[in-house]
């Protein structure tokens, strides 16, 4: 995660200090990446070594105030213009648990999944209730501010990320029960618990060759 | 929050199709209480008995064993007069496809059941435009269903299900025709109709719809495997919970 752009994005309207950049950071993403004032202050100083920020006075309580600089400005620009790279992959826990699950002696793999799905429809139903709240803030005119249209678009990402995951463990499943059905001799060790396999999967192009 | 008497409880329901070597065990042994204000969402995979669970919930289909309690009155043993009269009264469906009467403006379709119960056509009439007021849906009153998107026709069909004092409403796949943004709506609304009291079964594929529930049942071969409770709302919004005011306000602490 860019805390480094997210900064210069907030230094962009005018100067800030150390903990103002951080409360504004948190506002703005609803606490969903916490920051803590060191993560701040170092990636300021980074910052500043590679010329994006320069420290400049202080605010009339004595807060050292720091500033972008122009070839700031053009870093958060070129931020803006990039897309976020996803062609190297990060790692992802879940997915390297399941790889590991296939096959190995005493783990059902089908709990791995249902446990985890457990889990993450639950998140959903978390994420889906703030939303709720939120739309209805939002709708009701009672609030447009820009921190909390920031915050909805943040929470439709996580509640979108979690779908997404749910429907990978249901297609997990499915293609394990698939699998079994095809090759009883290295079935996973979902099948025995696996419900009667559906013929027309069993007989479907692209799978057959796997018989 | 759940309160003593559930709208509807299922106890020990199975169903069986077929006998011998066709018989199918589309329900085997489920449980299960919704409460006044509860939405519960059905999850599965195909075949997993969701449809059957909410046809039999419905007195649409019989089990083969166990209780169908809706407001405390048991749908598998009543007469057929007290099974009518319960699913007009107390019982409302939403289906994939609206099932709308396409002769009948909005506001007819949905004192349509009420007509069928006794009410006088004035006064069925007025409650209709006064439940779709209430849901945000009174300029839609004079509308055929031709007239209407699909977002809107379901939104209709969701008044209809809850018209007059039916506090159970069940939807089977109810988003299933519509884009992600206006099923969204319609889950909105459903949501809606149970925070105020309505009791809910909503049976879906999308998690992303499930997500609305209070409670999310896992069905698998007929069973249910699994299910998960979200947490309040509050306590995410405070402790270690997410909300766009946590940041706010602790600029000044340092």
């Amino acid at each position: 995660m860019s805390i480094r752009h997210g900064l210069l994005a907030l230094l962009e309207p005018g100067p800030r200090y150390g903990s103002q950049l951080r409360s504004e950071f948190e506002s703005r993403t609803g606490s969903t990446w916490p920051l803590n004032v060191g993560q701040v202050y170092t990636t300021l100083s980074r910052l500043e070594r590679d010329g994006l920020v320069a420290q400049g006075g202080e605010d009339e309580a004595g807060h050292a105030l720091w500033a972008i600089t122009d070839s700031g400005r053009a870093e958060l620009r070129s931020w803006y213009a990039q897309p976020v790279d996803r062609s190297s992959p990060a790692r992802d826990e879940l997915a390297i648990k399941l790889a590991m699950a296939v096959g190995a002696p005493g783990v059902d793999i089908r709990e791995v999944i249902q446990s985890q799905r457990r889990h993450t429809v639950r998140a959903m139903q978390d994420y889906t209730r703030l939303k709720a709240r939120a739309l209805t803030a939002l709708e009701s005119g009672r609030s447009q501010e820009r921190d909390d249209i920031a915050w909805l678009l943040v929470l439709e990402q996580l509640i979108f990320q979690t779908e997404a995951e749910a429907r990978w463990l249901d297609h997990c499943e499915a293609r394990l029960v698939r699998i079994a059905a095809l090759d009883p001799g290295t079935a996973a060790p979902a099948a025995e618990h696996a419900p009667p396999p559906d013929p027309a999967a069993v007989h479907a192009p692209g799978t057959s060759h796997r018989a | 929050m759940p309160s003593p008497q559930p709208v509807l409880q299922l106890q020990q329901l199975t169903r069986v199709h077929g006998t011998g070597a066709t018989e199918v065990h589309a329900l085997r042994g489920v449980d299960l209480d919704v409460h006044p204000g509860e939405l519960v969402a059905v999850m599965g995979p195909s075949g997993s008995g969701k449809s059957t669970l909410l046809t039999i919930a419905g007195g649409l289909d019989a089990p083969t064993s166990g209780r169908v309690l809706v407001e405390g009155t048991d749908i598998t043993t009543a007469d057929r007069r007290t099974l009518a009269a319960l699913r007009r009264r107390s019982i409302g469906y939403v289906f994939q496809d609206y099932n709308l009467i396409p002769a009948l403006t909005a506001a007819e379709n949905v004192a349509l059941p009420r007509e069928l119960d006794g009410t006088s056509a004035r006064k069925a009439r007025t409650e209709a435009v006064a439940a779709l007021e209430e849901m945000g849906l009174g300029h839609l009153a004079d509308r055929f269903p031709d007239e209407m998107s699909g977002g809107q026709q379901q939104r209709v069909a969701i008044a209809r299900a809850l018209v007059g004092d039916r506090r159970l409403v069940l939807a089977d796949e109810p988003t299933g025709a519509l884009d992600s943004e206006t099923g969204e709506s319609v889950l909105g609304l459903l949501r809606t109709r149970c925070d105020a009291g309505a009791a809910g079964v909503l049976v879906t594929h999308e998690p992303r719809f499930a997500a609305w529930a209070d409670r999310v049942v896992f069905l698998r071969d007929g069973a249910v495997v699994d299910q998960t409770v979200r947490s309040a709302a509050d306590s995410l919004l405070t402790g270690q919970g997410l909300g766009p005011g946590r940041g706010r306000g602790q600029a000044v602490e340092r």
